[in-house]
């Protein structure tokens, strides 16, 4: 299944402003987008408390993966979010 | 006229109106049995929905940013496919909707706590989301903050932070709350947003919607059924302490010319500093918080440089890092302390790791020398002379001229004689040094009462920093919450503490109560409080 591994770039981590941003990208995607940090089962991209759960910080390496038509677009575009500091900006 | 109700006066201002109660979290009904399975998840549905669109409508009702987003986190969160999926699965399972929503909110409650830190400190939002969408589905009132179309006198047991964030300070005219403390999230805001508030006030508890009262943000008084006469009284003297406050510039004087210097405490650049004679407590922590690492050298320098240069050659005291206990940082690893507000903290990092503490003191100097700014550099948690001794050897090999320490353990404040032999200035942090003098964590509603700033044992330690520095020739601040009490400003003054900060916004009001009071006045009082046998009484000391 096609994924990428990412390391989150937001300065407070997968939480708040940037998750928001994160799981509003995923639930407007084409198909379903999955998420994990090693070690622990992927868990829905457009679930807010489960994107959350993940307690990912600035640094944690992630992996997001999603299969069919496009997933390799949509895979590319959540991954360049992930990546960027979203506390730092208005993006 | 009755007595007044009395609370802790954390918010100055004067306010009437009619009461309107917050809502309490709803009681979960009795379990039942659920006949039609189509009928009960739509009502769940439902529940969320309305949830959703609540506080969809109060996101785009305020106008603070932050508060904003917090809200639509929360609508993300009462719209998760994920939750939906667990609160079916729970009524195809047989359980009622409220039922259904409390197990499936619970796991994810459990997540959180888990997770500790950030999420941990979220745990309240997501009750607030689970009160509301339980209190719906049961056919409950709504909880949390009324809108009832006019002017209103807050009264709730406590708030949440949701509820807190969203307060419209044009229709909430005061606060009342039955809990909470000093140092509450409450209390911080109310002040920040300029609204007179009164918390641990018990008999408020038994306060009806629509008794018109009349609050006193400043003693803590809280009138009952009082009349129109009453009401507009009350608010012509709001109206001249505003119009008082808003003219209210320059330095810090007594009546009579004394100084007290008035200082902004802030966390970064973006912090107010307008109408404060400069800085008295930058903390530092914003810049390390949620890190892997420390942040490096040049990014340190542009964070300081960046504050320095806002102040335009006004003073400005550096604290150096402050984490641990309440503000634990992931690269530090400080995991399995026993108790980590008596654990390694602040200034005692440094013991584990001296070169994060240089690293910090030669950015500070590199940012000072840039900028040209007057920059003093003072350390957290000191407890000895020793340790203050190694902290200034510290910042004098940085090259940084003033060096001082915190006074927030009672060992620093016994030996305080000491203490200001090795240093240039100290400043007291009167939060921690109640929670220590006290053994009240600051985190513990329960305890709110000992960690009021009016507490004699605290004020003696105060007054003795004062006096030894007055002996020493050295300045002595205060840079706790207390600081920003106007009821304690000439008291303050009084004993011969030499500068307040604060939050900027907080500086009119103190700005005034000093200018009030002749520096013989603050004298006075000032021994009228240290007599007094309680913090009730000390403020009536001082009125």
């Amino acid at each position: 299944m096609p994924s990428r591994t990412v390391t989150v770039g937001s300065t407070s981590g997968l939480h708040a402003r940037p998750a928001a941003l994160f799981v509003a990208a995923a639930t407007a995607a084409p198909l379903p987008v999955k998420i994990n940090v090693e070690g622990r089962k992927p868990v829905p991209a457009n679930s807010m408390l489960s994107v959350l759960s993940l307690g990912a910080k600035c640094g944690t390496a992630v992996t997001i993966t999603a299969e069919g038509d496009g997933a390799d677009t949509v895979l590319d575009d959540l991954a360049a979010l992930l990546a960027r500091d979203l506390d730092a900006s208005d993006g | 006229m009755a007595e007044p109700l009395h609370g802790i006066g954390v918010s100055p201002g004067f306010a009437a109106g009619p009461v309107c109660r917050a809502g309490a979290a709803p009681q979960l009904p009795s379990p039942r049995a659920v006949s039609d399975v189509d009928a009960e998840l739509a009502l769940a549905a439902d529940a969320l929905r309305a949830v959703a669109a609540e506080l969809a409508r109060r996101a785009e009702a305020t106008p603070d940013a932050t508060a904003a987003e917090i809200l639509r986190a929360q609508v993300m969160m009462a719209e998760d496919p994920v939750l939906d999926e667990a609160v079916a699965d729970a009524i195809r399972a047989g359980s009622d909707a409220p039922h259904a929503i409390d197990a499936a909110f619970a796991v994810h409650r459990q997540a959180f706590l888990e997770a500790g830190g950030y999420l941990a400190e979220r745990v309240a939002d997501l009750d607030d989301l689970r009160d509301r969408a339980v209190a719906v589905s049961s056919g409950a009132p709504m909880p949390g903050i009324p809108s009832p179309g006019h002017p209103f006198v807050l009264v709730a047991t406590d708030l949440a932070p949701a509820d807190t964030a969203g307060l419209d300070p044009e229709q909430v005219l005061a606060l009342v709350t039955v809990a909470g403390g000093p140092t509450s999230h409450t209390a911080i805001l109310a002040r920040s947003l300029g609204i007179p508030a009164v918390v641990r006030c018990a008999e408020a508890a038994n306060l009806s919607d629509g008794v018109v009262v009349a609050v006193d943000g400043t003693a803590g008084a809280v009138r009952v059924g009082v009349d129109e006469a009453t009401v507009a009284d009350t608010r012509r003297r709001e109206q001249e302490r505003r119009a008082r406050a808003a003219a209210s510039t320059g330095p810090g004087r007594t009546a009579d010319g004394w100084a007290v210097e008035l200082l902004a405490n802030v966390g970064s650049a973006a912090d107010l500093v307008t109408g404060a004679e400069g800085v008295g407590l930058f903390r530092t922590e914003l810049l390390y918080l949620d890190r892997e690492k420390a942040p490096g050298h040049d990014e340190q320098v542009e964070a300081y440089a960046a504050v320095f240069a806002a102040l335009g050659g006004r003073k400005v005291v550096v604290r150096t890092l402050d984490a641990g206990a309440d503000k634990p940082l992931p690269f530090l690893d400080q995991a399995g302390e026993p108790n980590p507000a008596l654990g390694v903290r602040g200034v005692r990092l440094a013991r584990r790791d001296p070169a994060l503490l240089d690293g910090q003191l030669s950015a500070i100097a590199a940012a000072a020398a840039r900028t040209g700014a007057t920059a003093w550099v003072m350390a957290p948690m000191i407890a000895t002379p020793a340790e203050a001794r190694d902290f200034v050897a510290r910042a004098r090999a940085a090259g940084l001229a003033s060096a001082g320490v915190m006074v927030e353990v009672p060992a620093a404040a016994l030996r305080i004689r000491a203490l200001l032999r090795e240093v240039d200035f100290v400043s007291i942090g009167t939060n921690d040094l109640s929670q220590y003098a006290f053994a009240a964590d600051r985190m513990c509603g329960e305890l709110a009462e000992l960690l009021d700033p009016w507490q004699p044992a605290l004020l003696d330690l105060v007054a003795a920093c004062a006096r030894a520095g007055r002996a020493a020739g050295k300045p002595v601040g205060i840079c706790g919450e207390a600081a920003a009490d106007p009821g304690l400003a000439p008291v303050f003054a009084g004993l011969g503490i030499s500068s307040l900060s604060m939050p900027a916004r907080a500086i009119p009001a103190v700005r005034d109560a000093l200018a009030a009071h002749t520096r013989a006045d603050c004298e006075r009082l000032a021994t009228a409080v240290l007599a007094a046998e309680d913090p009730l009484t000390a403020r009536a000391a001082a009125t």
